[in-house]
């Protein structure tokens, strides 16, 4: 009897140890990654490396001034056109919650939020780059809003979910109109959870590459003209990464590098503004 | 707004102004007046304010049916040209103009379900971990954090790193059990998958673990029931669909990834052999050849994958949300 | 003379297909406190916002009949000016969490857009929160935010918010049902203080405090509005049998 306890307990016990050495597992490739590429790309930046353009095959040196500047344009354009949709759809979602549109626009961005982002590429392409006839930074960035608005709408609907219905009520009780009940009670009140959505968003189109393949195209000069091609962060680390030569890798590390703390640098800090700026129900 | 009002607040502004401000009759009119015009802008915007919203909840509907129908506009030249066929053709030949897209729908499950089979023990565990055994804690918190990164870094840099780090590994390895040494293929795609997709299943996992009510495991435990036995007999069936929802999740998100998967997989068209062989997944060779495709059918060929990847990956999260949201119901 | 200040003619309230108000008539006289009680689910609640048109805001909710205020209906006004007429208190304080005490108290004047000088805003807060017995607690701390004050605190601020846009008619939707007895006592004295410059309309299940702050008293009892009289008459002398059983507590 207490030998077959003893067993149980026994077996527990392995079971909990081998549970917690493969979550503890999953830590350790990102750990990897994470090192790796600092490793690799922390010794390739320098102000050069930020201010210049990439030099062709043979000559060392150059920068990744182009991409850097074509990043911050493209998720730029995009926020522009996402934010605003974003929030807008979401507040409609929170305040109609059972209304014909509310379901099919919820199952809609359900919807979306499962596309491939190759697939939006496909469709920006046939969107914004056939009919202007040439790849466009513009195309690119209405790829990147497509992406950015599943996220930026549902934590949208669901911080503006979690108010009381008393704040509507006391500013609606004062003579409010709705819009400014909206703008000045409900949003700043759930200005911490809308905040998250749209940087988690900014941090998930920062990095992706696949719809920006055929609209936005990339560019080896420097271009600030939106409706032209324009070199991206990613695009550049893709293309130089798949290429044989060795000086075009090190370019590729030094903005993996730099995409990568960007990248991780957004999620901390999300974290920590947001926990910051919550308003005190 | 009827004129009635409006004279009644111009005779009467105390009405609406309030005998605190009020200290001359002449001001408080002047000011009523104004109140009255800065009430009705009021209302004009408050309409508009309302129309957008419905407008802007309209155009998501819009956008996502636009998506359909570009996509399956775009497709119908070649669903013309081969018909059904095209699922199952076994020969991608752009010269010929032979479209079978078989080999990439074969790379595509090959890598998603061998990625599927090598993740799933790990964000099983990590949602066990921290849905069960340490839902607080400094160590919790380190990896719940960790894991939510995985799905932040780049797809781009995963397929980089894949590319100097984990191709010479597999090459190695494959050198050491008699494969031909290419350190390209599905199987290095699949590792690289498995990784990106952990986060998924796993904080899905959790947060059904943690929606157990505590009554069941109260129980459990009263009748003498180890951890272990709880976890086996009362966690993980109550959480059944929720961890199936989560593998659903997971698959939907290794359907569609493309930029890793393309950099690493090898890029053939032809059939691939074994799990070591390299191919093509339908978002890799999109991303391949859709600038290369010069004439109609074939650009129209690659459109028809990427309708097929739409429809796939639609189906299977959109199960998996019915399923999350019949869960959380209950 | 008592001249009548709100006035519904037959008034019904529907939620759905579900008829929550029934025919309601009822004058209210200026400057004085209305009780208006019931058990709970008799229709008090959606009366009370039916009145300042809250009700509507509801989805599915609709309404039928006249709600009079100094005799224009309150359907045919805008819902804006309604409300910047007839203020309301609500069950639980919900001063705005993102704005301090100060802000709080002209919030109906900030979050409206209506600019005004610094002395005057001054002056309406210290004049508001004067009103509600709360100036000499919190006027060291007004940029603090309004969350941070006790529950009777935080009541007798939203009151003032209310105050301070001077409004004609002042509803209570059960505003002391979530707070303490110390609290609620200070809040009851208010009414009488109130009622000079103000028509009070307060929505209670608790008979004593009906008894105790009004001057007339409806009761309300299956959407109806069963008798409505003098506080006094009410409580001594009811003529209608649902109102007699109701006060001496032999239904629930």
């Amino acid at each position: 009897m207490s030998v077959h306890i003893k067993y149980r307990i026994g077996k527990s016990r392995v079971f909990q140890v081998i549970i917690a050495l493969l979550a503890f597992a999953c830590v350790v490739p990102l750990m990897f990654i994470l090192f790796y590429i600092l490793k690799a790309g922390i010794t390739k930046i320098n102000w050069h490396f930020l201010t210049n353009l990439p030099k062709p095959v043979g000559e060392t040196g150059g920068g990744i001034a182009n991409a850097l500047l074509g990043t911050v344009l493209l998720v730029l354009t995009a926020s522009v056109i996402a934010i605003p949709v974003g929030i807008l759809c979401g507040i409609y979602l929170s305040e109609n919650r059972k209304s014909r549109l509310a379901y099919w626009s919820r199952l809609c961005i359900d919807i979306l939020q499962g596309v491939p982002s190759i697939v939006i590429g496909i469709v920006a392409y046939f969107w914004l780059v056939k009919p202007l006839g040439v790849f466009s930074a513009l195309s690119g960035s209405v790829a990147l809003a497509i992406m950015m608005l599943p996220t930026i709408v549902s934590s949208t609907e669901e911080t503006l979910k979690l108010l009381p219905d008393t704040l509507r009520e006391a500013a609606f009780a004062l003579g409010m109109p709705f819009h400014r009940v909206i703008l000045k009670v409900i949003i700043p009140c759930g200005f911490s959870g809308i905040l998250s959505g749209v940087m988690l968003s900014v941090a998930r189109v920062s990095g992706e590459t696949a719809p920006l393949l055929f609209t936005a195209f990339g560019n080896p000069y420097l271009s600030t003209n939106i409706l032209k091609p324009m070199q991206s962060l990613p695009l550049l680390i893709f293309n130089y990464a798949t290429s044989p030569y060795n000086d075009w890798h090190d370019l590729a590390w030094g903005a993996s590098c730099i995409l990568l703390i960007w990248v991780l640098l957004l999620n901390i800090f999300t974290k920590l503004v947001t926990r910051k700026w919550k308003v005190q129900l | 707004m009827d004129t009635s009002l409006n004279n009644d607040l111009i005779t009467r502004p105390d009405s609406m102004l309030g005998r605190v401000i009020s200290s001359a009759k002449l001001r408080d009119a002047v000011k009523g007046i104004k109140r009255i015009k800065r009430s009705h802008r009021q209302i004009r915007t408050e309409n508009v304010f309302k129309k957008t919203l419905v407008i802007v909840a309209l155009s998501t509907v819009v956008l996502v049916l636009g998506i359909m129908v570009t996509l399956a506009w775009q497709s119908t030249l070649s669903i013309k040209a081969s018909g059904l066929s095209y699922l199952w053709g076994k020969v991608w030949d752009p010269v010929q103009d032979i479209f079978g897209a078989y080999p990439f729908i074969l790379g595509t499950l090959l890598t998603s379900f061998t990625a599927l089979i090598i993740s799933i023990p790990f964000s099983f565990a990590v949602g066990i971990f921290l849905g069960e055994y340490f839902p607080n804690g400094l160590a919790s918190n380190f990896l719940k954090n960790t894991v939510e990164l995985i799905a932040a870094v780049p797809s781009v840099i995963y397929g980089f790193w894949g590319l100097a780090v984990l191709v010479p590994i597999v090459r190695s390895f494959e050198t050491s059990i008699g494969v031909a040494p290419v350190g390209l293929g599905i199987f290095t795609s699949s590792l690289i998958l498995a990784i990106m997709i952990i986060p998924y299943a796993a904080s899905l996992t959790r947060s059904m673990i943690q929606m157990v009510p505590s009554n069941l495991k109260e129980a459990a435990y009263s009748l003498g029931a180890t951890r272990w036995e709880v976890i086996r007999s009362v966690i993980l069936p109550y959480t059944k669909s929720g961890l199936f929802a989560g593998i659903l999740l997971s698959l939907g998100r290794a359907l569609g990834e493309t930029m890793a998967v393309t950099m690493v997989i090898g890029n053939t068209s032809l059939i691939p052999k074994n799990i070591f062989s390299p191919g093509n997944t339908m978002a890799s060779i999109i991303a391949n050849e859709f600038t290369e495709a010069d004439h109609p059918v074939y650009l129209s060929a690659l459109i028809e994958l990427g309708l097929v990847l739409f429809l796939v990956t639609v189906v299977i999260n959109m199960l998996g949300r019915r399923i999350i949201k019949q869960f959380t119901q209950e | 003379m008592e001249s009548t200040i709100v006035k519904s003619v037959d008034y019904n309230a529907y939620f759905g297909d579900n008829h929550v108000v029934k025919n309601v008539n009822i004058e209210i006289p200026r400057n004085n406190v209305i009780a208006v009680m019931g058990p709970s689910g008799c229709g008090k609640t959606t009366f009370l916002r039916g009145i300042n048109r809250m009700h509507e805001l509801i989805p599915g909710a609709t309404s039928k009949g006249k709600i009079q205020l100094n005799n224009d209906d309150v359907f045919d006004m805008h819902p804006i000016f309604v409300r910047l007429k007839i203020g309301m208190v609500f069950q639980r304080p919900n001063p705005f969490p993102n704005l301090s005490i100060y802000d709080n108290v002209i919030a109906g004047y900030k979050l409206n857009g209506i600019k005004l000088p610094k002395a005057e805003k001054d002056k309406i807060v210290e004049h508001s929160l004067t009103r509600v017995a709360l100036w000499n607690e919190v006027k060291d701390s007004l940029t603090k935010k309004g969350s941070f004050l006790s529950g009777g605190q935080q009541q007798r601020l939203c009151i003032a918010r209310a105050v301070a846009m001077e409004p004609e008619v002042l509803l209570f939707d059960e505003p002391t049902s979530a707070l303490d007895p110390i609290s609620t006592s200070t809040v009851e004295e208010l009414f009488h203080e109130l009622k000079k410059n103000y028509t009070l309309i307060i929505v209670t299940h608790n008979m004593q405090q009906a008894a105790r702050v009004s001057d007339k008293t409806a009761f309300f009892y299956m959407g109806e509005l069963v008798e409505y009289d003098n506080t006094k008459q009410m409580f001594t002398n009811p003529t209608d049998i649902r109102t007699q059983n109701y006060i001496t507590g032999r239904f629930s």
